[in-house]
């Protein structure tokens, strides 16, 4: 009972009760929401930004950011439009566009990672640039020259009932939680986060963790972007915008720390569950995607308030008893 | 016309240079470049540079355009200059505090509504009035970022890009879908863009420009002279040296995040006299821009460096090139987003590359001046 007890204090718990709090209300406003085919449909519609999230995660235990991740998406999804359209055969574009994401990525990892740039102003400046390369590519029309088979594995099942982005989800997340539970490589990650100069003298060689890092979310974000295309079966150079706000709030509702070093990824994965749901269940009681906007915002500072206010108050109170 | 702005623009950098070195000119000789060079601070010489770029800019522009070189390009750029220079400012501050505000494009749009919906529905307010009004609104959203950052102690990034979607979603639910029209604006509001300051031979000086001077001038004072203006610095350069120095490092940082809305707010009233048509999306991507002024006009991103100047040289060098790029031809108007993500990080590397290595070496060459004394 202690155990459980316990268990329910950590943030993970937290995460649980408002996880269950919100499945509850879901399914007593809207009998749909617990058929098997609302719940692939929560997964189906915002299965990009979830995948981005769960690699976001090595990013910000490493106390860096990235913003340009929706960018990139936008670029490549463009890019891969631009190349069908100019009759290149779809598995040669595929690959071009995951080397576009990768050369992307190596970009924002050799600034950080080489020149020590803070992160949070390289990926702010390529937020501005992949989607200005991507609007340069496009322009203002609107793409879609895709073959039915590859529209096809977006829109339709795949294997069962499951279409083919939410295995790709599956296998990422089994990929993402054995690296970096049970790897060395994942050990780095929060070594580098906690404290960069005591993983330098430890003897991790810092640069190629953090060019890896950022080369593996370049290619992840063109990915997302190219089953985004296939979801919509046509691409614009606004596809994604802000994407961002929505990758950044689940990853740190999980109880990953801003500051690096902190959190598991199970936290992440109940809070992709939460947000999901949340988004599915102001849908399916007609909020506006603005106002579900607003509430994604205001859920990311909460995220972060609720555990500084925690420590806040842990700490006067200690004072207190100390003085006592 | 070219030639004359080439002399002026020559003659303002040899009295700058000539002014930022004038009192060692007295104490020491002046023998060769690299004399001058170390006796020049890293900041200053970042800004010459800058208007050296500009310059470049505007011949290299005015060779590829016909017809470029002209008394309108000046009018059109300092008129947008005008909003993006005093949002700048207000960015500026923030950045000068280790910080970063996101929101600023929200805070504009929703000034920018809520001051013209208020105007149409009620022509007789008062000019005062209403640019009061946008200021206080943008103070409020401004000291909600502030009271976040500083003391909940939530990473100003995290908060603001919080508050972008919030303040963006208040504006949505506000407008009710409904768009701020032209037709019912004041007539004073709708001319105001159209006032002369002074005029000279269609180059016209805009009463929105001197705005922008006087409150430039304003916090160059403030930031130089005033104790409150060095303390943000010092915070910015050293919050733990500050704070052990018993500054109220929290109480400054939340005051630069209040003058940071309230600027925004006073740009907000300057794009709704502007553009009179006001939707939902007013003054999106003006955050990106600010930042990109700020980064542009060698205010250190990590805080504690940079100057005012710094930061509008920025803002005229980011709107002339989008200006110029929009009547060049040749190029897809499209490339000026890329190109503004290029300039940022070019300038971000160039600080921390080059600049580092010049305040190194002109720190060696001043202790090494000073033990030969």
């Amino acid at each position: 009972m202690s155990i459980i007890l316990k268990k329910l204090k950590s943030w993970e718990g937290f995460l649980v009760l408002i996880l269950i709090c919100t499945i509850l209300v879901n399914s007593f406003n809207s009998e749909a929401f617990l058929t098997l085919n609302n719940q692939i449909n929560v997964f189906e519609l915002s299965v990009e930004k979830i995948i981005i999230a769960l690699f976001m995660v090595f990013i910000i235990l490493n106390a860096e950011i990235d913003l340009s991740v929706a960018s990139m998406m936008g670029l490549s999804a463009c890019a891969l439009g631009v190349l069908v359209e100019s009759g290149i055969p779809m598995i040669p574009a595929l690959g071009l566009c995951l080397m576009i994401g990768a050369l992307g990525g190596a970009f924002n990892g050799f600034w950080i990672a080489v020149f020590k740039l803070p992160s949070l102003v390289v990926t702010l400046a390529m937020l501005i640039g992949f989607r200005g390369l991507a609007r340069v590519l496009v322009e203002d029309r609107s793409i879609s020259v895709f073959p039915s088979w590859f529209e096809a594995l977006g829109q339709q099942p795949f294997l069962g009932p499951f279409p083919l982005s939410l295995i790709i989800f599956l296998g990422c997340t089994v990929f993402v939680v054995f690296v970096l539970q049970y790897t060395a490589f994942g050990r780095y990650v929060y070594v580098i986060g906690n404290n960069q100069k005591v993983a330098l003298y430890a003897g991790i060689n810092v640069v190629r963790v953090q060019m890896y890092l950022f080369t593996a979310i370049g290619v992840i974000s063109a990915l997302a972007g190219i089953l985004f295309a296939a979801r919509l079966g046509a691409v614009r150079g606004d596809m994604g915008v802000s994407f961002e706000l929505d990758i950044i709030t689940i990853v740190l509702l999980g109880g990953i720390s801003i500051f690096g070093g902190k959190g598991s990824i199970y936290g992440v994965i109940l809070s992709i569950l939460i947000v999901l749901y949340l988004r599915n269940g102001m849908s399916l009681m007609n909020v506006t995607g603005h106002i579900q906007t607003g509430v994604i915002g205001a859920l990311l500072i909460l995220s972060v308030l609720i555990p500084n206010l925690q420590k806040m108050i842990y700490d006067y109170s200690r004072q207190r008893r100390k003085r006592l | 016309m070219l030639n004359a702005m080439v002399a002026l623009s020559i003659i303002v950098i040899v009295v700058g240079v000539y002014f930022s070195v004038r009192k060692k000119i007295n104490s020491v000789k002046v023998n060769n470049i690299s004399n001058l060079l170390h006796r020049l601070r890293p900041e200053t010489l970042r800004e010459l540079i800058l208007l050296l770029l500009i310059l470049l800019v505007v011949i290299f522009f005015s060779i590829v355009i016909d017809h470029y070189l002209n008394a309108r390009l000046f009018n059109r750029v300092s008129t947008s200059v005008a909003i993006i220079g005093i949002l700048a400012i207000g960015q500026a501050l923030v950045v000068l505090t280790r910080n970063i505000d996101l929101s600023v494009g929200a805070v504009v749009g929703f000034t920018a509504y809520f001051v013209g919906q208020q105007l149409s529905q009620n022509n007789e307010m008062t000019p005062l009035v209403a640019i009061c009004m946008a200021i206080g609104i943008g103070a409020l959203m401004g000291s909600f970022n502030g009271f976040l950052v500083a003391f909940c102690r939530i990473p100003a990034i995290i908060v603001t890009l919080g508050t972008m979607a919030l303040f963006r979603t208040l504006l949505v639910e506000y407008s009710d879908a409904q768009t701020v029209l032209t037709v019912n604006l004041p007539q004073w509001l709708l001319e105001l863009p159209r006032i002369n300051v002074v005029s000279y031979e269609g180059l016209h000086f805009r009463l929105v420009v001197a705005v922008m001077c006087v409150v430039v001038i304003l916090f160059h004072l403030i930031l130089r002279y005033t104790s409150f203006g060095r303390k943000i610095y010092a915070v910015g350069s050293n919050p733990e040296a500050a704070a052990n120095s018993g500054f109220q490092s929290r109480k400054i940082i939340f005051i630069t995040f209040v003058m940071c809305g309230a600027l925004a707010g006073l740009t907000g009233f300057m794009y709704l006299a502007r553009f009179g048509n006001i939707t939902v999306v007013a003054g999106s991507g003006l955050e990106l821009k600010s930042v990109a002024a700020v980064v542009v006009g060698g205010i250190n991103i990590f805080g504690g460096s940079g100057s005012i100047f710094g930061a509008t040289l920025g803002a005229v060098m980011i709107d002339l090139l989008e200006n110029s790029l929009i009547r060049w031809l040749q190029i897809s108007e499209f490339w000026r987003d890329a190109m503004l993500g290029m300039l940022i990080l070019c300038s971000v590397a160039t600080d921390s590359v080059v600049m580092k290595r010049f305040r190194k070496y002109r720190l060696k060459k001043i202790t090494q001046k000073e033990e030969k004394l």
